[in-house]
């Protein structure tokens, strides 16, 4: 057994150097003269400050925006975390109930039955960067509205985000709702500056 | 249910069997044949190691040998990570300044890192500098080789005639961290760094975001730790919440990859076992039995997903429960995967477990409870189907009346008390400090959700530390000492009453001679005994955990469909 434990030290000191040491320098050196942007966590500069990062989804609540998905960890990127309300937990159902009640406010003529329950229940990571299409759509009316801009300029900002399946098999449809008000922030510097 | 979701799922499955044998092959040439194009750079680096180590590369181990030396590479493995998690504090590489881990913390993390479990009882991006984690990356590497160096033995036992010894792990172990784990974790980490995975030692960066808020942006080398923790089924995420995390998983893409890169070994190894007792077949009739219960499991957890709950259908929200879940995955995917977290052991999660429908929460625990032998982590999926295999060829020859064999050799009292033995300690465990847990003060208080959901989080915990899966139903308090210290033990049960009767069978068998095939042998391919085995699996694993299963999820199901919810305040 001392033997096993003396080949056991030199063996893991010598994986040590070999995963922890040559193994992360290569893959950080590879990553940052490869792909750069991606490594150092795929950051969005505005006016040379940082906004935000492009999968990382952050709260909006004010109505010029699009709204993100309800978040457990209140879009805090440094401790994502999940409600983890089980099915039968009045407290989801609580949950879901002030959130479809906020959203059919927020945006009048909507129907309950209209609403993904993506809208009204939080996601697992709290981060979730998208919404669903028919999530999107759903606002547009009233983005439109509080922004002066036509229905059809909304509507086509979504349709420019909107992403698909994985060959067309795997995942869902979906929006990235910073990239969606990235666009609407454009679009209004462009025509209403 | 659409069926674009489905045939998604068919397609998934499709592909595994398809990458089954080349992984298989690639494993036979590096452990077998010991001829591959890595050679020229991976040979004289392997022989450095053994010079520098003071391994004789020739010498042969008994299964005794062969155990202690598995025991002796985890216990410096153990102390080794448990001292850095103990002083992070004062080592380099903690932008975020993190303080040293706790005494009940680090030790439930260092067993949890070093039994291939990845039970994370901490969140990694608020507790863990870049150090640590590069420490329990080092883990991920090791740790399941442990399992692959496991059923090699096991296999050396079936196929050796007339022998004593299993190999040597020492070799097992370099030629593996060689020639398979640091060459596919390479590419797969630049593939995910490429589909959008961090790679930097930087500080958090602090977003001022449109709305004018301040967003606190956790980093850190992600792509690297990402690339093993699938590959390796650890499982253990860079994030708290792991591959539902953005940056972990940011596109479907990235997820596909790594759902690929978990399931290579285990699939592959089912060809490797046929490959080296010269029978394919073999093979095969246990990857068929695997992929039957684990396409089962996948359609069941979709479907009840995208029913949906139906206590919202009276707010009018209709659909998919899309509680605990990301958008960009939806509900097929995320049941895909999170049956494969549990069938696979490799526990990391793309949706919240703990938010599944009963009926998909009770797919996970049936994949953990059967014993991870659904395909299984490196090696020890494999082992516990084997084992289930022993005892089917022992119930089809209870039936006729002959003894049993197995790839030619008896399978006698010994075996069969061993395998039973595998069986019957995990059970025990999970079932055990379940009831403890439910019946103790600090067992009580970790529970999260009402009713009998809060006995599935407890049921679920025990079942994942047992199965070294370490996947969770996240509302349990795990940080709590009762769980830090009980998981903690789960999982060393978990691991090493499996190794011991495992490697016991193998010493056992090595040494018997091979009997000839006869028109009385019960052929051990084929529909028939897959059929068999997958009965084997079923009521054992069923049979065992029902009435626990009847008090948890089931009757969650039925109270759920019936309109009940559990504990005040809706």
């Amino acid at each position: 057994m001392v033997r096993n434990l003396g080949t056991s030290i030199r063996l893991l000191v010598i994986f040590m150097v070999l995963i922890a040491g040559v193994y992360s320098l290569l893959v950080t050196g590879l990553a940052q003269l490869l792909f750069p942007a991606q490594a150092n966590g795929s950051l969005i500069y505005r006016h040379g400050q940082v906004i935000g990062a492009r999968m990382i989804g952050q709260s909006f609540t004010g109505a010029r925006w699009f709204d993100s998905r309800p978040s457990a960890a209140s879009y805090n990127a440094a401790a994502s975390v999940a409600s983890n309300y089980g099915p039968t937990n009045p407290a989801l159902i609580k949950e879901v109930k002030t959130n479809l009640a906020a959203f059919l406010k927020e945006n009048p003529g909507v129907k309950a039955s209209q609403v993904p329950p993506s809208m009204v229940e939080s996601s697992d990571s709290g981060l979730d960067p998208n919404i669903t299409p028919a999530a999107a759509y759903l606002q547009a009316p009233r983005v439109a509205r509080v922004n002066h801009m036509s229905l059809a300029a909304v509507r086509h900002i979504v349709a420019e985000h909107e992403r698909g399946r994985f060959l067309g098999l795997y995942g869902s449809p979906h929006v990235n709702v910073l990239a969606m008000n990235l666009s609407l922030l454009a679009w209004l510097n462009r025509h209403h500056a | 249910m659409t069926v674009t979701g489905v045939l998604g799922i068919l397609v998934f499955a499709a592909v595994l069997i398809a990458i089954a044998k080349p992984v298989g092959l690639y494993l036979y040439a590096v452990y077998d044949q010991r001829r591959t194009f890595l050679d020229p750079v991976m040979r004289p680096v392997e022989r450095g190691i053994y010079r520098l180590a003071g391994v004789r590369e020739e010498k042969e181990m008994s299964w005794l040998e062969y155990f202690l030396a598995i025991l002796a590479f985890n216990l410096v493995g153990f102390i080794v990570l448990y001292g850095f998690l103990r002083i992070q504090g004062a080592l380099p590489l903690n932008p975020a300044h993190f303080k040293d881990v706790g005494p009940h913390l680090s030790f439930n993390t260092a067993v949890s890192f070093m039994t291939n479990t990845n039970w994370q009882a901490y969140g990694g991006e608020s507790t863990m500098s870049y150090l640590s984690q590069t420490m329990l990356m080092v883990q991920q590497f090791l740790s399941p080789i442990s399992g692959l160096a496991m059923i090699l033995a096991f296999i050396r036992g079936l196929t050796r005639r007339n022998a004593h010894s299993l190999g040597n792990f020492w070799v097992d172990l370099t030629r593996t961290v060689l020639w398979v784990s640091l060459p596919v974790s390479f590419v797969g980490a630049m593939v995910l760094v490429a589909l959008g995975s961090p790679q930097n030692w930087g500080p958090y960066v602090t977003a001022h975001t449109l709305q004018g808020a301040r967003q606190s942006i956790a980093q850190g080398p992600v792509g690297m730790m990402n690339a093993i923790m699938q590959f390796g089924d650890n499982g253990g995420g860079f994030f708290n919440m792991n591959a539902g995390h953005p940056y972990e998983a940011p596109t479907i893409a990235s997820l596909m990859v790594q759902l690929i890169l978990g399931f290579s070994i285990p699939v592959g190894l089912t060809y490797y076992f046929g490959k080296v007792v010269k029978d394919t077949r073999q093979g095969w009739t246990i990857l068929g039995a695997m992929m039957a219960m684990f396409l089962a499991g996948a359609l069941v957890m979709y479907h009840a997903e995208a029913l949906g709950n139906p206590l919202l259908a009276h707010l009018g929200i209709h659909g998919a429960n899309m509680e605990g879940k990301e958008v960009r995955f939806g509900p097929a995917l995320s049941s895909l995967f999170e049956t494969s977290t549990t069938a696979v052991s490799w526990g990391s999660t793309a949706a919240a477990n703990d938010s599944l429908m009963p009926i998909g929460g009770l797919i996970t625990l049936f994949n953990m409870m059967s014993g991870e032998v659904i395909i299984g982590a490196w090696g020890v999926g494999l082992l516990g189907m084997l084992a289930f295999a022993i005892l089917a060829v022992f119930l089809a020859g209870l039936m006729v009346g002959r003894t049993p064999e197995y790839l030619g050799k008896k399978i006698q009292a010994y075996e069969v008390k061993m395998a039973t033995l595998a069986m019957i300690v995990p059970t025990f465990v999970i079932l055990g400090l379940s009831a403890w847990a439910v019946t103790s003060k600090g067992g009580l208080a970790g529970i999260y959700n009402p009713g009998p959901h809060g006995l599935s989080e407890v049921l679920y915990a025990f079942s994942s530390g047992v199965g070294n899966n370490g996947s969770a139903f996240g509302g349990l308090d795990a940080a709590a000492p009762f769980y830090t210290w009980t998981v903690g033990l789960a999982m060393l049960f978990g691991r090493f009453a499996m190794y011991i009767p495992a490697l016991a069978i193998a010493g056992s068998l090595v040494q018997k001679q091979s009997v000839p095939e006869s028109a009385g042998t019960f052929p051990t391919h084929g529909t028939l005994f897959g059929g068999l085995l997958i009965a084997t699996v079923v009521i054992v694993g069923a049979l065992v955990f029902f009435p626990a299963l009847a008090l948890g999820p089931l009757a969650e199901h039925f109270a759920l469909w019936s309109g009940h919810v559990f504990g005040g305040g809706a």
